[in-house]
């Protein structure tokens, strides 16, 4: 496993010094044992052994249908799972309702009360647990100055923006200090410039609380980018639990590998085994120097893109190679300028390419132990 | 928006009398409304106007204008402001017990459950028959002698020997069956009003209140009752105008009987207009429903309206 146990322990020392009295470090894992849901005659989530630790920001990543957000929804307590188990911290909770469960949950829609203001949207998990008024105004007021929020408590949620009504989604999750975090696609209905700032103040907030977090999205960008690991789901398993470097560099089957990069990792049938190179590996042959190890590849260039900073390629592999179609995305720092309508050779480094099982997908690079 | 694009395309003089024309094509779909209205509401309305300020009887229907003399001697009728009370009693407390158990039944129908469609079929039932047939089914259960209720609750062991509620003869139990009748035929439409207002609150409000930890009461009356507010009071509202206006139970049932126990304004001015042949006085009786009509629908319309939050 590539995390070991000294660098969790370093963060948590980290953690320590920033707390607030107002607000207590809970530990808790959470866990499932071979968690399934049923629906008639389909099967939603596949019997799922997942194992998150204190602290953690796990990612459930997967395409719609994968089953992450009814993994997380039993997790939650809103669903009850056809058998498995769900446990926090050791302890059995399946079938208990969402109260005993004690998480957060972040919704999509964010699933503001309409009818409350901003300060009663924070301060209902709280009046949820009796706890004394003066005590939830100033829980409350902590929320809301987490969020810089506090000059919006007296509004309703329909006065708010995207951006603002999702911060009180997360400052209602933070306040009760629940023992995790359920987030289910929260940046998603923001504007692409917003969800990349809402992602890093995300990702801060979660190191600085070290709650442990699990956090469903289709969005590999956010994925790769704020999961400690991250999760690959399709059809209702796991296909791969890793760091996000290394569910991009190594990923175990041909489903991760074409699901996460964008765009995504070329396959060529070669040998009786699938070949796969990302893109970014996959550049014309005289940028390599003269003595690396290459794997070269003939290509009749169909059509580019300039994004910028990057160029795309796209193309038509060349005899020997069978007719498959391409992509090369070349950096602009890289000098060559190939034009469409002609053939390059374009090559990869043999270190960079992924093998894979024809039938069943998954990669044999990986079982030979490469790192 | 039509005709803006249409003013925009050509030049003006065309557009006046394009088919597409907004403001002909509102007027023609309004137009069978309006007539309606005018026709069956709002003449008979203001004949009872006019006939409230004559002296026309059944027997002379010559009407001369005798000014407010009408109003004057209902006013001086004890009976009227019984029949007054009556209604408010009659109107306030089924229409508390319709929100409440309406409020209730969806809950419970809201959820899947095997067969749901035939419950909420057999609850829309009362209000679907005639009210008229349902009345005298109803007078039937009341019936003093061959009461189904007495006679089940004997045939158990409730009732003794020397129990037997003539439940339409005795002037509160009279009062509690009328009630009762109002509640069994207006608890499904209030049912089906607030049930489709709870499916148009969202699965991730609900989520979100179990999520943090709110039980059953609190996510009733912090969540649920708050956002169906302008629903619920919507069903009060067409709950308390059919109410006050009905009169067939209470003429089925009791003919306002006893002793005037159960009379409301809406029978009196049936007795003393139509069977009494005073259609002046019964007029004036009538009238007297308007002006509580509007302020209670101003009232609640104005509190829907502001308790709505989207």
């Amino acid at each position: 496993m590539p995390r070991t146990l000294a660098s969790g322990s370093s963060q948590n020392g980290r953690r320590g010094g920033w707390y607030s009295p107002a607000c207590a470090i809970i530990m808790a894992t959470v866990e499932t044992r071979s968690l399934t849901k049923r629906y008639d005659s389909t099967t939603a989530v596949d019997a799922i052994d997942l194992a998150v630790r204190e602290h953690e920001f796990l990612v459930l990543l997967g395409p719609s249908g994968s089953g992450k957000t009814t993994l997380l929804r039993m997790i939650a307590g809103l669903e009850t799972p056809t058998s498995g188990d769900v446990l926090v911290s050791g302890r059995i909770v399946t079938g208990l309702p969402p109260r005993a469960h004690n998480m957060a949950m972040v919704f999509q829609s964010y699933a503001l009360y309409p009818h409350l203001t901003v300060a009663g949207n924070i301060a209902f998990p709280l009046q949820a647990q009796h706890m004394a008024r003066d005590k939830i105004d100033s829980k409350v007021e902590w929320a809301a100055s987490l969020f810089g929020i506090g000059h919006l408590l007296a509004r309703k949620p329909r006065q708010l923006s995207g951006g603002e009504r999702q911060r009180v989604a997360l400052a209602r999750a933070v306040v009760r200090d629940p023992v995790a975090f359920l987030l289910d696609e929260p940046l998603s209905n923001l504007d692409a410039k917003l969800r990349a700032s809402a992602r890093e103040e995300l990702q801060q907030l979660q190191r600085r609380l070290g709650t442990t977090t699990i956090y469903v999205t289709h969005d590999q960008v956010e994925a790769l980018a704020l999961g400690d690991r991250v999760a690959v789901l399709d059809h209702g398993g796991i296909r791969q639990l890793d760091t996000p470097q290394r569910v991009y560099a190594h990923p175990v089957d041909r489903f991760v590998a074409t699901f996460i990069g964008s765009p995504p990792m070329n396959l060529v049938a070669s040998d009786g085994m699938e070949i796969g190179f990302r893109p970014e590996h996959f550049l014309p042959d005289d940028v390599f120097t003269a003595d690396a190890s290459l794997e070269r590849f003939p290509l009749d260039i169909t059509r580019i893109e300039n994004l910028g900073a990057d160029r795309l390629v796209y193309g038509v592999l060349a005899p020997p190679q069978p007719p498959v179609k391409v992509i090369s995305r070349i950096p602009c720092t890289v000098n060559v300028s190939p034009q469409p309508g002609t053939r390059h050779m374009f090559a990869v480094r043999r270190a960079d390419l992924h093998h894979f099982d024809t039938s069943s997908g998954t990669s044999l690079s990986v079982a030979e132990g490469v790192t | 928006m039509s005709a803006l694009s249409a003013t925009l395309g050509r030049p003006d003089h065309e557009t006046s009398d394009t088919p597409d024309d907004d403001r002909r094509l509102g007027a023609m779909m309004l137009a069978p409304a309006l007539i309606y209205i005018a026709l069956l509401l709002g003449f008979p309305f203001l004949l009872s106007i006019w006939y409230s300020l004559t002296d026309v009887t059944v027997g002379s229907p010559m009407p001369h204008f005798i000014g407010l003399e009408n109003f004057r001697s209902v006013v001086a009728n004890p009976t009227f402001w019984q029949s007054l009370r009556n209604a408010l009693v009659f109107t306030l407390v089924s229409q508390a017990l319709v929100v409440v158990l309406a409020k209730a039944l969806a809950l419970a129908l809201v959820r899947d459950f095997p067969g749901k469609w035939l419950v909420r079929l057999l609850i829309l039932l009362p209000w679907v028959a005639p009210i008229s047939l349902g009345s005298i089914g109803w007078l039937w259960i009341f019936d003093p002698v061959y009461s189904i209720i007495n006679w089940t609750l004997r045939a158990i062991g409730l009732f003794g020997p020397n129990t037997w509620p003539i439940w339409l003869g005795q002037p509160d139990l009279a009062m509690a069956s009328v009630i009762l009748v109002d509640v069994w035929r207006l608890l499904p439409l209030a049912t089906v009003i607030i049930l489709a207002g709870m499916q148009g609150i969202p699965q991730d409000l609900h989520d979100a209140a179990a999520m943090d930890g709110a039980g059953f009461w609190r996510r009733l009356f912090r969540i649920d009752v708050p956002l169906l507010m302008p629903v619920m009071l919507v069903a009060l509202l067409f709950g308390i105008v059919f109410t006050l206006t009905d009169m067939v139970i209470i003429y089925v049932l009791t003919r306002g009987g006893p002793y005037d126990t159960t009379q409301v304004l809406a029978s009196l001015a049936f007795f003393t207009g139509i069977q009494g042949g005073d259609l002046a006085e019964g007029a004036a009786i009538s009238l007297f429903l308007f002006p509580l009509l509007v302020a209670v629908v101003t009232l609640l319309l104005t509190v829907a309206h502001r308790s709505e939050v989207t």
